[in-house]
This record gives structure tokens, sequence and C-alpha cells, in this order.
């Protein structure tokens, strides 16, 4: 009597391992859907997320003079950001694989130094993966001192290979106030 | 208190004792059960308030902030606080019972998983007197109103939910290990009770999201504490990512709420029927796909959140595809009914509503996973009447059932029948009033969790809190017949039941502290 039932201690022990094996497994999948899930958005265009810096080589890119394409602007602020921040030319209109720079404006009109973070999104979102920033102001945070004012560049170029029937693009920038998360640091921190 | 019965040495301990060290699956299944009970009533104030204020357009009795909390505080109590509690309940006395096995198969772990309960909610609800007051940004938390603009509550709710995370876990290990190791010699999985056989499905179901949710709140907490940016969009991270974690958890969790309904239902309808439940085998395989089918369907709460057409056509028909196991399972209980020998005994009447309002709440959720037409019901009181119709009339009124079914074996006596009846029309009648008007509501574009409404609303809304009125009070009828029953009435036999079969109904009533410590033969 007392060996069955030792057995059966044994064996919930095991039942209890596995188990709590497969706890600690999903535990650590619900953290894996974060990199799961920015790898579907890439892949996807979902989001309208943009790349990173693109590595320009003006060899690989022809103009492509047969076309002309739309690109426009918006700046918007977060709820609560107090800078100003437009972009100085609302739209441009271009050619395929045509290095274009544009320039946003921004200043900080408050007595205290702040930093911003600038993150895009491209409509329709089809066409993410065919507008390439080669320098952006969003790569990188914008610090502003108290009533400092900045002219910010973008450089980008339209892929050719754009589908054909996308004549317009709207790139927009949300502008987020990130002076709590960088306080202190001087590391800039990546995000497209 | 339902299982005091002397049994030479073995009897319980004396005292707060025997409930503080609780091992004994009886004892513990007891306290669940009353402490889910205690939550129920809990929420169910909660509702009355909201049904109160809703009563009339314009503010009467609360503030906006106020009516929020109470959205968020009755959606967490009554998922995490009654319902999941009550089945766990029903498991802790009935799957040794049904089995044939002595107790759980881990009986010190069966109390630390129960007695952190209380202490969870507890927390949870004394936000409630804090200046900041308790979580308002409703039990779906999402971010960012749950991180960047969260009250300071937010931390209290988080470690709140691990613990009611861990206990559910636990929970759940301790059921697979009682199915898998306890079963009495010759009770293989195909003769096991169907009650047992959803709980085994559920218990899988809880282990494989429970972890999910506590990583989401971990990252909500490492967002507002520790400056990192899963869900801030300043930082690099996504407030759709949230939706996305969330709802992993959170589509399988409603089944985790109504599978096992299904089983208290499969036992109940056979029992009153006189005749063997219909299609036992594919009750399993039915119960089975719709496990699988729950963890692939997460974004159709998702619909209006921008998708690319694929994904909306693959989540639309994934989730419509649940309509055939669900469909499979209902077709089983009417053909058990059929040509039955039917008694309407309470139970058997909760039973039948819950056929009839589950399929009911069934339908407009059907009618919810056409995308195109979800992006017309998203969040208004038309969602609502649908979840409610599968959770109240459903969930709820399968543990009514359960709780009928089982308190003559739990206590030895008969509750009282006549009183069960009136309990149970006017629940039956209450609930529709509450309900039905919300599906109206919600086609006319009034939307949920706001506490004031456009004047065209008025009359749909008054109905409800008159029928949540009649509702709320009603379960008084039933806290009523519960301590009736407990403290007395006429002694049940041990069948209980004319039509009832399985190894629970072998054992006298109320069974002996300890039961089958010599396992029963299966035939």
């Amino acid at each position: 009597m007392a060996d069955k039932s030792d057995k059966q201690v044994m064996s919930s022990g095991k039942v209890v391992a596995k188990l709590s094996l497969l706890t600690v497994g999903m535990f650590g999948f619900g953290f894996l859907l974060v990199p799961i899930y920015s790898v579907i958005c890439e892949l996807t265009g979902l989001n309208g997320k943009t790349g990173g810096r693109y590595q320009y080589q003006q060899a690989q890119v022809a103009v492509d003079e047969s076309r002309e394409v739309t690109v426009q602007f918006l700046a918007s602020n977060n709820a609560g950001m107090a800078w100003e921040f437009r972009p100085m030319q609302h739209q441009v209109t271009l050619h395929p694989g045509e290095l274009t720079e544009v320039k946003f404006y921004a200043r900080n009109p408050t007595a205290q130094r702040m930093i911003a973070q600038a993150v895009p999104s491209v409509a329709p979102a089809r066409s993410v993966d065919y507008l390439h920033k080669t320098e952006c102001f969003c790569f990188t945070q914008q610090a502003l001192d108290a009533g400092e004012a900045v002219e910010m560049p973008l450089i980008f170029f339209i892929d050719r290979d754009l589908p054909e029937d996308v004549s317009k693009l709207t790139l927009s920038y949300t502008l987020f106030d990130v002076t709590q998360n960088f306080a202190g640091k001087s590391q800039a921190l990546s995000v497209n | 208190m339902a299982s005091g019965h002397d049994d030479h040495h073995h009897g319980p301990a004396k005292g707060i004792k025997r409930w503080l060290f609780a091992t004994n699956h009886k004892d513990i299944g007891t306290m669940y059960l009353v402490f889910s009970l205690a939550m129920f009533l809990l929420g169910g104030t909660f509702a009355l308030v909201i049904r109160a204020e809703l009563f009339q357009p314009g503010l009467q009795f609360v503030q906006p902030d106020f009516f929020n909390q109470m959205t968020t505080m009755h959606g967490l109590v009554m998922v995490f606080g009654a319902v999941m509690p009550a089945f766990v309940g029903l498991a802790n006395w009935m799957v040794p019972l049904m089995i044939g096995a002595p107790d759980m198969a881990l009986p010190r772990m069966n109390n630390w998983s129960f007695w952190i309960l209380p202490f969870a909610f507890t927390m949870l609800a004394s936000t409630l007197l804090t200046d900041a007051g308790a979580p308002n940004f409703g039990w779906t938390f999402y971010a960012p109103l749950s991180t960047t603009y969260a009250t300071s509550s937010v931390t209290f709710f988080i470690f709140a939910v691990h613990m009611m995370g861990i206990s559910s876990i636990m929970g759940a290990i301790n059921i697979i290990a009682t199915i898998q190791n306890l079963r009495a010699p010759g009770m293989t999985y195909m003769k096991m009770p169907l009650f047992v056989w959803t709980w085994l499905i559920t218990a899988y179901l809880l282990l494989l999201v429970m972890p999910v949710l506590a990583g989401v709140v971990t990252m909500m907490l490492f967002d507002v504490h520790f400056g990192t940016s899963f869900f801030s969009a300043a930082g690099g991270g996504d407030p759709v990512l949230f939706q996305h974690v969330f709802w992993f958890f959170g589509h399988p969790e409603v089944y985790i709420m109504i599978l096992p309904a299904f089983g208290v239902v499969s036992e109940i309808i056979a029992t009153f029927s006189r005749k063997k439940l219909f299609g036992y085998d594919s009750m399993v395989y039915a119960t089975s796909s719709i496990a699988f089918l729950s963890l692939i369907v997460w974004v159709h709460h998702m619909f209006v959140t921008g998708m690319p057409l694929a994904g909306e056509l693959f989540f639309m028909y994934a989730t419509m595809l649940i309509a055939v196991p669900t469909g499979v399972k209902v077709f089983n209980w009417v053909t058990t009914m059929f040509k039955g020998s039917i008694s309407f005994e309470t139970p058997m009447l909760f039973a039948i509503a819950f056929v009839v309002l589950f399929t009911c709440g069934g339908f407009t959720g059907l009618m919810l996973a056409i995308a195109p037409a979800d992006f017309q019901y998203h969040d208004t009181y038309f969602v609502v009447a649908h979840f409610h119709y599968v959770l109240v009339p459903g969930a709820v009124f399968s543990l009514m059932a359960a709780a009928y079914y089982w308190l003559p074996k739990w206590t030895g006596n008969m509750y009282d029948e006549n009183l069960g009846r009136v309990h149970f029309w006017l629940s039956f009648i209450g609930i529709n009033i509450l309900f039905f008007p919300q599906h109206f509501l919600g086609l006319a574009g009034m939307p949920r969790r706001i506490p004031d409404y456009a004047l065209q609303f008025t009359d749909f809304n008054m109905m409800s809190t008159v029928g949540a009125f009649l509702f709320g009070f009603s379960q008084l009828i039933f806290v009523w017949v519960v301590i009736k029953c407990v403290k007395g009435g006429k002694k049940a036999t041990a069948e209980v039941w004319d039509g009832s079969h399985g190894l629970e109904w072998t054992l006298p009533s109320p069974p002996p502290y300890h039961s089958f410590t010599t396992p029963p033969a299966i035939k």
C-alpha cells in the first residue's frame, strides 16, 4: 500500500514539473509575441512603420522620368506635447528614384529643455516598403533648450518599384515628449 | 460547513483551522464556492450602480470617473472573482468524486491556490477606498489608458492580476494531475463524465493563456515604473501590440468560463431526461475543437484596428468555424432531451434556459464575427448584450444549475424546490428584460462604457435597469435557498435524483469527509 502511494506522489511530481515547464514556456511566449509582432508588422507593412536608414547608392538607383509621385507631409503632436512642429513644405512632387530633401520646423516654446521623438507612419500601408529615408530627424531624439528652434532635415527617395496605381503618399510624423525617459541619458535609442 | 460528517478519527479539524489549513478537497471546494458567491454579489452591486446611473440620460448618481471604476471592477470581479473560482470550486468538489479519487492530487497546493484569492481581491477592492480610486480603464485594460494615463492604483491592479493568475495556474495543474493520476482503475479517459473532460481541457487552456496574461501585466508594470516602451509609440513600442497579447489570453479566457458550463449542463440534461447523454464521443471532440479554435481567433476583437484584408478574412472564417462544434453540442443536448422522460426540477430549468439563451448569445457572436458588420457593432451595447448573454444565462446559469443539482449531495439535505423555481423564473425573466433591450440599443448606436446617452435611448435603458434590479435582487433568494439547505431540510438519498448516474451518486449524501479511500470498481 505504501509503495503504491509513493509511486503516485512521484508521478504527480512529474506531472507538476511538466506542467510548470509549460507555464514558464507560455510566460516566455507572451514576451516572444513582442518581436513576433514587430517582424509581422515589418513583413506586411502593417502600421505604416517605415524601415530604418537606407543606404543610398547612386549607381543602383536610376531616376524614372516617366512617372511623377506626390508625397504629402503631416506633422502632429502627441497629446500634451507643447512643441511647435510642422513641415516647411506641405508636399513635393518627384520622380521615383530622385533623392529629395525637405525640412521640418520644430520649436520648444516652454521654459525647459525637452527631448522629443518623432515616429513616422506612411499611408497607404502597401507603399511603406517603397519610401526610403537616407537621413531623417526621426532616427534620433531631438533635444531643444527652452525657446530654441531648429530646422530638421529629411532626405528620401521613392523606389522605382512603387506599385503603378499609387500616385500619392502621405508621410506623417507624430512628435512624442520623451524628456522623462531620456533625462540624464546620453545614448540615443534607435527607433527607425 | 457543507460536509461536516463525523468519521471516526479522520473528521475535519475544529474551528477556523479547518478552513485555514484545509487540504480536504470538499472543504476547499466549499470555500471556493462561498468566495465566488460573495464576489458574485459584490460584482453585482457594481453592476447595479452602473444600471442605476443609466436609468436616465444625464448624470444622476455618480461621476464619470467613478462610473468607469464601476465598469472596470464589475468586469474584473465577475470574471476573475465569481465565474472562474466558482468553476474551480465545482471541480474541487466533484472531480475526485466523479473519477473515484480519495482527494485532489496536490492538497497543499490546493489550499494555497484558494487562499491567494481573498488577498488578491482585497487588494484590488481596497483601491476603491484610496484617493486615486480603483482602476478605471475597463476590464480589458487597453494601453495606453492603463499605462500612460493610468491612475496610481494600477500597480495594485497588476499585482492582484498576478496573484489571480498564480491561483488559476496552480488550480489547473492540480486538476490535471488529479485527472491523470487518480482515476479509479477501469476509468478510462473515454469513460470519464463530461464535466471532468471539459475541466481537463479547460485546465490546459488555463495553462496556455494565464501565463500570457501575467506577461502582459508584467510589460505594463515595466512601462509604468521602469521606463520601458512595450506599448508606447514614443519609445518604439506599439499600443496595438497590447491588444494582441491581451486577446491572445482574452479569447481563450471566454472558453475557460464556458467549457466547464458545457460539462455541467451535459450532466444535468442527461439526468433529468433519464437518458444517457447523446453523442458522448462527439461532445469530447467538439470540446477539444472549440479549445483549439479559441487559440487562433483572438483578432476578431480587433477588426477595427486596421488589418490587412487577408487577416480580417482569416479571423472571420476561423471565428465562424467555432459555430460548428458548438452546434454539435447544442444538437446533442436537444437530442438527449428528445423522447426523454423529462422532469423540470430547478437544475433542469436552469440547464434548459442555458441551452436556449446561450444559443442566442452564440448567434449574436456569429453576427459580430462578420468583419464588415463588426465595424458597425464594435464598442456598442450590442457587444455588451452578446457577451452578457453567453456569460450570465450561459456561465452563471450553469453555475446555478450545478449548485441546485449537487447541493443535496454536498449538504445531505434537499433544497426548497418551490423557492428554487421562484428563483429560476425571476432570474429568467429578469435577465431577459435586462439584456435583450441592449441588443436594440447597440444596433441603434449606443456606445458602451459611457455614463450618459442620447435621449432616444432612454426607454430601452429604463427597461434594462428594471430587469437588472429584478435579476440582482432575486439572487438573494438563491442565497437564502443555500443557507436553508445547509441548515436542514428533507434528507437526501445517495442517488438524490431519479435518473442520476455516475460515481458521485454511489456515495451517501453528504459524502464522508474522506471518500473513495479504496477505489471503486468501474463497470
